[in-house]
């Protein structure tokens, strides 16, 4: 294995803002992402806190209606479109895909670098939405509630459209790189599943964001002009508005779920230092997902309206989805057999998935069959079913690919006991905010809901105070890992005994990637030949 | 907030309300079915998950796999086939439940609901009754409620009887139920409307065959209370509850403690004093003269209220000093 | 090359192993780029299909408010410039330089043509108030004549934004051109603005019909 010269790597081989402001470097560019999504997720974290501090009492505690509308609301809409859409993609993918792909960068840096700056742009109306009215429609701007409010709706959603076409230039990057950017011997069923996982995310993200962008734009001109389509004053159809949203925003959450499911197949295969069980079954069931995925956003309108028959077909497509993410579980379960299992933080994080991604699937069974959607609609089953899939999934994921390829992106080893420590509080935590609330939900308990029934509050309590263990993890895993930064162990180039590309460089690793252009003759996790 | 209905928590199973009519207890079924199904899964899931890694957990830093298994197409196709056709079964058995709780019976009566920011209001078309906040009916016959809303998407949701349908502007939609018990039913709003949206709650008594017929015909105002001990009633049954406060604290709208005889700032700079003319207005045309910081958002109650019952409200205003 | 003016040789990206991979990159780039703006416009035209089957007498009175000899003229002048453009990728690929320029030209003239008789059409319907919705002061037989025109300007609209992008491109390209960039060995941005361009025209072969031609 070549060495860089002794010291020099991507994060220091130029200096200055500008070097890192104006940079071409996917490693680079992954980073200022990872920044910018956790800065979201944070911002997202605290309304979250505050909105359930004002539910541990019934009546008002802390904020008028109009403020809790607007905690839920900017809560929703920061998680999803500036923390959880680009978050496994736009940091750890654009740091990882090339290098486990054995390319020197995406295919279009500057498009990449582009896509950073068109984020940020997005975010800053997001924020200034925020500060000049804020948003209270729900982060899903249902008309005509959302033409008719005079929050700053056209900012919220001006910067939505913006940040959209971040992820469509993302996406769209990713899909050229895998398919041209492949080195000799890098066969598509050579490839981690990671990269297979965030090919099939990338194609939703070219052909379903689109429709979001519309969607938004549209709003925007019934807002600002009247045009007539969505306003039933004026001859509209709100229920178009419905259908329109969700035709995005439902494959948006497999755009969540994709990659967290690609760490999942990379975290498995490391820890047990095993191959993967079922390559091709896991990997074509990515593209199953994608597929799919664009069929079943009516299962958001079975109490809105539509008809009995529409509404037939999006139950049987959306149990048909649910197959393909059923048979991954099965395999990452079996790939354990026979392994050699190590409990590093993230393995614990693959173990926390499992768990929780179950859940949260099982629960969408329920949800997906019409007589009882019928019952839990719009209810707190419905909130605990999405953060199950999404936190439970996508940010447990996240956190788990995060402290695998830690080492590998800062050259940093982070205190081992606090991260086991942080990934129990937010285990234990995150079950005591959202299990309670299928609970509430199955009872009859509404969501979007500042005031609630007395006999609701002892639940509402106990889930308040998950909220505190929950920020409580987060809050240590802040600490230990900008800690590692400038005081952690240095790491070696392959802490974990990975077998992927990108533990055959350094940690971190050059600004070329490869000081020698790896040339690929195994499969990616081929730890029997490799007698490991 | 105050429980005026069935207590959801209290009755019922652990995880359901009491099932109080026909078709909610196939609802119910189908849900234990799900419910034990699925526990019964993940916990094979877990048990499997927990037994492979305290089996096979590294005990040694450089210990191998035992064995690279890596692929099984007999146990492929099985976890695939077989969820497949579990959740074939329950797509089915849920959507003819489905098409049950959708489609009214022929001899359904038919009672208007109309949603509005941020109340109920129901119609007996027949005999030309008008309800806020609270519908009746009458056990064992199936009931239909066509219901529209006046300005954004509301959601009419009684969770006792398991049914739920969006109520959307220019359109009509149908809910419909048969209870199988008496007793009083909490109705909720369940889609986002707005400040009022927690406060839009409606309460669903059923009543016997008998009793039913009797209030049909009785009107509330045959009671002989003093009249503002009738605006009392008033203040909850007719919603103003949801958005005025009689303590002093400002909710949707400005408080009713202290408001008679006293001056009100309007928001176009002149102030008037609330006397029974002014109060009277408030209710029959709210947005005439909308009060200095706050939102020209009250409905107009012109048709909602007979003579009496607007004299009783100004009475029991008066009592609040 | 037959003019004084030097060419300019094109270094291939650092990260491309070659230059048929790096073209080769840019070209599938390009159409998925195609790809996510046709479901982009499709969401205008769906919302067209759901209202000209719930208001048609609307949409037969709205279509006959518009000039279809205008439409039929901005028609001719987009399928020409796609065809002006196609040449001016062609004359760059066998080294016809003042051609290669001369095409663009062209394609750019066309292209302001268009938008030209859009600005005489927009003001035409301003001028008689047949504007979008709020503004909407024009007389009409259907009381949903607005939706029809709430429609055509966001279509319109969208698409004259999507010309006006394209000329911005035609012109940088016909500055590089006169540079000396482009030659047999390099046209890959010529190439790629033309698949825009023919998706451009594309879109509007679409929107004369259903706009403009309606009973």
């Amino acid at each position: 294995m070549a060495h860089a010269p002794s010291g020099t790597n991507y994060l220091n081989a130029t200096k200055g803002w500008k070097s890192w402001l104006f940079t071409l470097d996917h490693k680079r560019i992954g980073i200022m992402y990872l920044l910018s999504v956790c800065i979201a997720f944070g911002l997202g974290g605290i309304f979250a806190l505050l909105l359930r501090l004002e539910l541990l009492h019934p009546g008002q505690m802390l904020f008028t209606a109009k403020q809790y509308n607007q905690l839920f609301t900017l809560h929703g809409a920061v998680m999803v479109f500036l923390f959880i859409i680009p978050s496994i993609p736009a940091s750890l993918g654009n740091f990882i895909l090339p290098i486990q792909l054995g390319a020197k960068d995406v295919a279009f840096p500057r498009l990449n670098l582009a896509s950073l700056y068109i984020y940020i742009f997005g975010a800053s109306f997001c924020l200034y939405s925020i500060f000049s009215g804020a948003v209270d429609t729900g982060w899903t701007f249902y008309t005509p509630y959302s033409t008719a409010t005079d929050t700053s709706v056209i900012s919220m959603t001006l910067g939505a459209f913006i940040l959209g076409f971040s992820s469509i230039l993302t996406g769209l990057n990713f899909i050229v790189t895998i398919h041209k950017l492949r080195p000799k011997g890098m066969t598509w069923f050579r490839m981690p599943l990671f990269l297979w996982a965030m090919y099939a995310t990338s194609v939703i993200q070219v052909l379903a964001t689109p429709v979001l962008a519309i969607t938004l734009l549209l709003l925007i001109l019934e807002k600002t002009i009247h045009v007539g389509i969505f306003n039933p004053a004026l001859g509209g159809d709100p229920v178009l508005f419905q259908h329109f949203f969700w035709f995005y925003s439902h494959p948006a959450v497999y755009i969540m779920i994709l990659p967290a499911m690609g760490i999942m197949s990379e975290l498995v295969t490391t820890f047990c230092k095993k191959n993967i069980f079922g390559y091709k079954y896991v990997a074509f069931s990515s593209i199953a997902i994608a597929i799919i995925s664009f069929l079943v956003w009516g299962h958001h309108l079975f109490v809105s309206g539509q008809s009995e028959y529409a509404s037939m077909l999006f139950s049987l497509l959306t149990f048909l989805v649910a197959i393909p993410s059923a048979i991954k579980v099965f395999n990452w379960l079996v790939t354990m057999y026979k392994g050699s299992i190590s409990f590093e933080a993230p393995f614990l994080y693959f173990l926390s998935f499992m768990f929780l991604f179950s859940i949260g699937g099982f629960t969408g069974i329920f949800l997906g069959t019409l007589s009882i959607d019928v019952h839990l609609h719009d209810t707190y089953f419905v909130v605990a079913h999405f953060h199950y899939v999404m936190m439970g999934g996508t940010v447990i994921a996240f956190l788990g690919g995060l402290h695998y390829w830690w080492p590998k992106m800062f050259g940093k080893m982070y205190s081992e006991f606090w991260a086991r420590i942080s990934c129990l509080l937010i285990f234990i935590g995150f079950n005591a905010v959202f299990f309670t609330q299928f609970i509430l939900g199955a009872k009859g308990m509404p969501r979007r809901y500042y005031n609630y029934l007395d006999q609701f509050q002892p639940l509402h309590a106990f889930s308040t105070y998950g909220t505190w263990v929950l920020g409580t993890g987060f809050l240590i895993m802040a600490v230990y890992l900008i800690h590692s930064l400038r005081k952690g162990a240095p790491a070696p180039d392959n802490p974990w005994g990975g077998l992927t590309l990108e533990w055959k460089t350094t940690s971190p690793p050059p600004v070329e990637n490869f000081l020698v252009t790896p040339e690929i003759t195994h499969d990616p996790y081929d730890y029997e030949r490799a007698g490991l | 907030m105050e429980n005026k209905a069935e207590s959801l928590m209290g009755h019922g199973s652990f995880w359901l309300p009491r099932s109080a009519s026909t078709v909610s207890d196939n609802t119910d079924l189908l849900y234990n079915v799900i419910m034990w199904g699925s526990t019964l899964l993940f916990i094979a899931i877990i048990a499997v998950g927990i037994y492979f890694v305290i089996k096979y957990r590294r005990t040694s830093a450089n210990m191998k796999a035992e064995k690279h298994v890596i692929h099984n197409t007999t146990l492929e196709l099985s976890w695939t086939i077989i969820p497949l056709i579990l959740v074939m079964i329950i797509f089915v058995w849920g959507y003819k439940d489905y098409l049950k709780l959708s489609i009214p019976p022929a001899d359904s009566m038919v009672i208007n609901v109309t949603g509005k920011k941020w109340f109920w209001q129901f119609n007996y078309p027949k005999e030309g009754k008008n309800m806020l906040n609270e519908v009746v009916v009458p056990q064992g016959r199936p009931v239909k409620l066509v219901m529209t809303s006046e300005d954004v998407i509301h959601s009419f949701y009684v969770p006792n009887f398991r049914v739920k349908k969006d109520v959307v502007p220019n359109r009509y939609s149908i809910v419909w139920f048969e209870a199988k018990d008496t007793g009083v039913f909490q109705v909720f709003c369940t889609e986002y409307c707005g400040d009022g949206h927690s406060g839009m709650m409606a309460t669903l008594r059923v009543l016997s065959q008998s009793d039913y017929d009797k209030w049909l015909v009785e009107s509330e105002l045959s009671e002989d209370i003093p009249l503002d001990q009738l605006g009392k009633k008033l203040f909850e049954t007719k919603a103003c509850v949801t958005c005025h406060s009689v303590d002093g604290s400002a909710k949707v709208g400005p408080t009713w403690k202290g408001l008679f005889g006293h001056h009100v700032d309007l928001a176009n700079g002149q102030s008037v004093e609330a006397d029974e003319n002014y109060l009277r207005e408030s209710m029959v045309a709210p947005n005439a003269k909308v009060v200095k910081g706050f939102a020209p958002v009250m409905p107009t109650y012109a048709g909602l209220l007979k003579d009496k019952e607007i004299a009783a409200l100004i009475e029991y205003i008066k009592t609040l000093k | 090359m037959k003019d004084n003016i030097p060419v300019i040789e094109h270094h291939v990206a650092h990260h491309f192993d070659t230059a048929e991979q790096e073209f080769s990159a840019a070209k599938l780039g390009m159409w998925l780029f195609l790809a996510q703006e046709i479901l982009f416009f499709s969401g205008v035209f769906v919302a067209y299909v759901i209202f000209r089957y719930l208001y048609p007498d609307a949409f037969l009175e709205g279509g006959k408010h518009l000039s279809w000899q205008l439409g039929a003229l901005n028609t001719v002048f987009l399928i020409a410039s796609s065809f002006t453009m196609v040449m001016g990728v062609r004359s760059a690929q066998v080294n016809k330089r003042k051609a290669s320029i001369n095409y663009l030209i062209a394609t750019f003239m066309f292209a302001l043509g268009f938008m030209c008789v859009k600005a005489i059409e927009y003001s035409q319907k301003i001028e008689h108030g047949y504007l979008p919705a709020r503004w909407f002061f024009g007389e009409g037989a259907s009381d949903k004549l607005h939706i029809f025109f709430g429609v055509y300007f966001a279509a319109t609209g969208l698409h004259g934004l999507h010309v006006l992008v394209g000329m911005g491109l035609i012109a940088w390209l016909i500055y590089r051109s006169i540079k000396g960039e482009f030659h047999s060995e390099y046209y890959t941005p010529l190439e790629m603005v033309g698949l825009y361009w023919h998706l451009v025209d594309l879109v509007w072969i679409f929107l004369f019909p259903l706009l403009y031609l309606v009973g």
